[in-house]
């Protein structure tokens, strides 16, 4: 059998074979100064390239299965439908109780996605392998989030114009304040929630636990979610009264839970 | 200060662990563990199932916390500088750190970019060649037999060039025609000088290659000794001895 190839590159320098010597003494303490020197890239803009490609990859995987994207989209159409079923809107608009209606729709669903994500990572130890890399955890953590929020969206969009067929209203009015307030509510949404999707990953019973961690710590984002979707829905503005404090509310809760979690992602990855 | 607290002193040490202890529970995996691996050497770690090989293999790899002691990678305390530390070494684990739903290639160049690896597309089909995937490149990941998986662990273990390899029973499932390429493969690593640790359980491996051997048993490293003159028959009769004399 012939010799495999060698694995480094012509031209790449090496350190010695043989330490004894203090020339290759010397040559190695150079080699590894000039590769600490070179180091690898850790700015910010290499942390942030290296968290679009986690989320680049996510997105491959889900482009080549379809495994996450279509369980969620038909999660949600049995919800709006089981829904429609469960109010009698010749009496009710839907614009009173459409707001829960769409959350109900939209969060169960998701948390299936953030399930997935890391069942992606748990299969083959692909997180130890994410791991080894010079990415900093709160790296990992951007790229899953931006994936998931991905996922969510793309479920959303699919979803609220069948809602539209399914329970009669129009939605052209609305729909971009709606648009508004929907994706603002699914980043903080999914920020929570890929944050328990990574702590139960490695949990038994994971899949139990993430849904009521999620539930539990999302109660205020969601509250602001229907109170925000049902003024829009009544034809309130973004910025009258309350839908104005609500939203300010759901960027902060959004601000500081990306970033607490950006933070003390590594510690949930440490073993 | 001990010397694995004590930084970059000598550049010749790649590896040090100082009383390096690492509890699961109540059951301590390594106990009191101190190591030193210069540059260039290919140390195999032979030990029974449990005797913390590889609890061993993934604290050195900054993937395990000790619970108590320190290590050092080139010197440096992993926790002080772990994204360059990550960059200079590459683990083989059992599992191939590979996404099932990615073709070879691509799971190759998507590890690459994470360590900012010049042409990762290059370095990839010069990987996937010297591992004997070249034909099956564009094949996913999931449809890979037991020994293709572990030749691919490897390339992508090799994409950043990593100066201290870290093997973990590399040899479990490949068939015998893998087995004799891995081995190729490793005497060329070891060939370029760089510092390889594997930990295996399977005597006849590894003895030609290594320069180095050590036995562990119940989480501590009985016995550390060069390998040269070292043959089957006499590591075998001291790999019993170590073992039971550890159990007993």
């Amino acid at each position: 059998m012939n010799p495999p190839p060698a694995v480094t590159p012509a031209g790449a320098a090496a350190p010695a074979a043989t330490p004894d010597s203090q020339a290759a003494h010397a040559a190695r303490a150079d080699h590894h100064a000039a590769r600490r020197a070179r180091g690898p890239d850790m700015g910010v803009r290499a942390e942030l390239a290296r968290a679009a490609l986690v989320a680049a990859k996510d997105l491959r995987i889900e482009m080549r299965s379809l495994d996450n994207v279509p369980a969620m989209f038909f999660f949600a159409l049995l919800v709006l439908v089981i829904l429609s079923f469960g109010f009698d809107f010749s009496t009710a608009k839907f614009s009173d109780v459409g707001a829960g209606v769409l959350w109900v729709a939209f969060v169960f669903p998701a948390v299936l996605s953030f399930g997935h994500a890391f069942a992606l990572e748990r299969d083959g130890e692909c997180l130890s392998g994410l791991r080894l890399t010079p990415a900093d955890a709160g790296t990992l953590y951007l790229g899953k989030l931006a994936a998931n929020i991905v996922f969510m969206l793309a479920m959303e969009a699919a979803i609220l114009p069948l809602s539209a067929v399914l329970f009669g209203y129009d939605l052209a009015p609305v729909l971009a304040p709606l648009a508004f307030v929907i994706a603002v509510h699914s980043v903080g949404f999914c920020a929570v929630g890929t944050l328990f999707g990574a702590m139960t990953a490695r949990t038994r019973r994971g899949d139990v636990l993430l849904p009521i961690l999620l539930f539990s710590v999302s109660v205020p984002l969601m509250l602001a979610a229907v109170r925000t979707t049902s003024a829009v829905l009544n034809g309130g503005g973004l910025w009258d009264g309350l839908t104005k404090t609500w939203l300010v509310m759901t960027c902060l809760f959004d601000l500081v839970f990306t970033t607490a979690a950006w933070l003390s992602f590594q510690y949930l990855l440490e073993e | 200060m001990t010397p694995a607290e004590s930084g970059p002193a000598d550049p010749d040490t790649v590896a040090a662990a100082r009383s390096l202890t690492r509890r699961f529970g109540h059951h301590v995996a390594l106990d009191a563990v101190d190591l030193d691996v210069r540059a260039g050497e290919f140390l195999t770690i032979f030990g029974p199932n449990g005797a913390g090989k590889t609890t061993l293999l993934r604290t050195l790899a900054t993937l395990l916390r000790p619970t108590s002691g320190s290590i050092s990678l080139f010197g440096i305390d992993p926790r002080r500088e772990p994204e360059w530390i990550r960059s200079r070494l590459g683990l083989i684990a059992h599992s191939g750190l590979l996404y099932g739903g990615m073709s070879a290639r691509d799971n190759l160049i998507f590890y690459g970019r994470m360590y900012s690896v010049p042409d990762p597309a290059g370095r990839a089909a010069r990987l996937l060649t010297a591992v004997g995937l070249q034909d099956r490149t564009a094949d996913l990941v999931r449809t890979y037999s037991r020994g293709m998986l572990q030749r691919l662990g490897i390339a992508r273990a090799l994409m950043h060039e990593p100066e201290l390899v870290l093997l973990d029973e590399p040899y479990t499932g490949l068939d015998q025609h893998a087995a004799r390429m891995l081995r190729g493969l490793l005497g060329t690593l070891s060939g370029e000088g760089r510092t390889v640790i594997m930990v295996t359980h399977q005597l006849e491996e590894g003895l030609e290659i290594s320069s180095r051997l050590m036995i562990m048993a119940r989480g501590r490293i009985e016995h550390d000794a060069p390998a040269a003159g070292m043959t089957r028959a006499s590591l075998e009769r001291l790999y019993h001895d170590v073992v039971d004399g550890a159990a007993a």
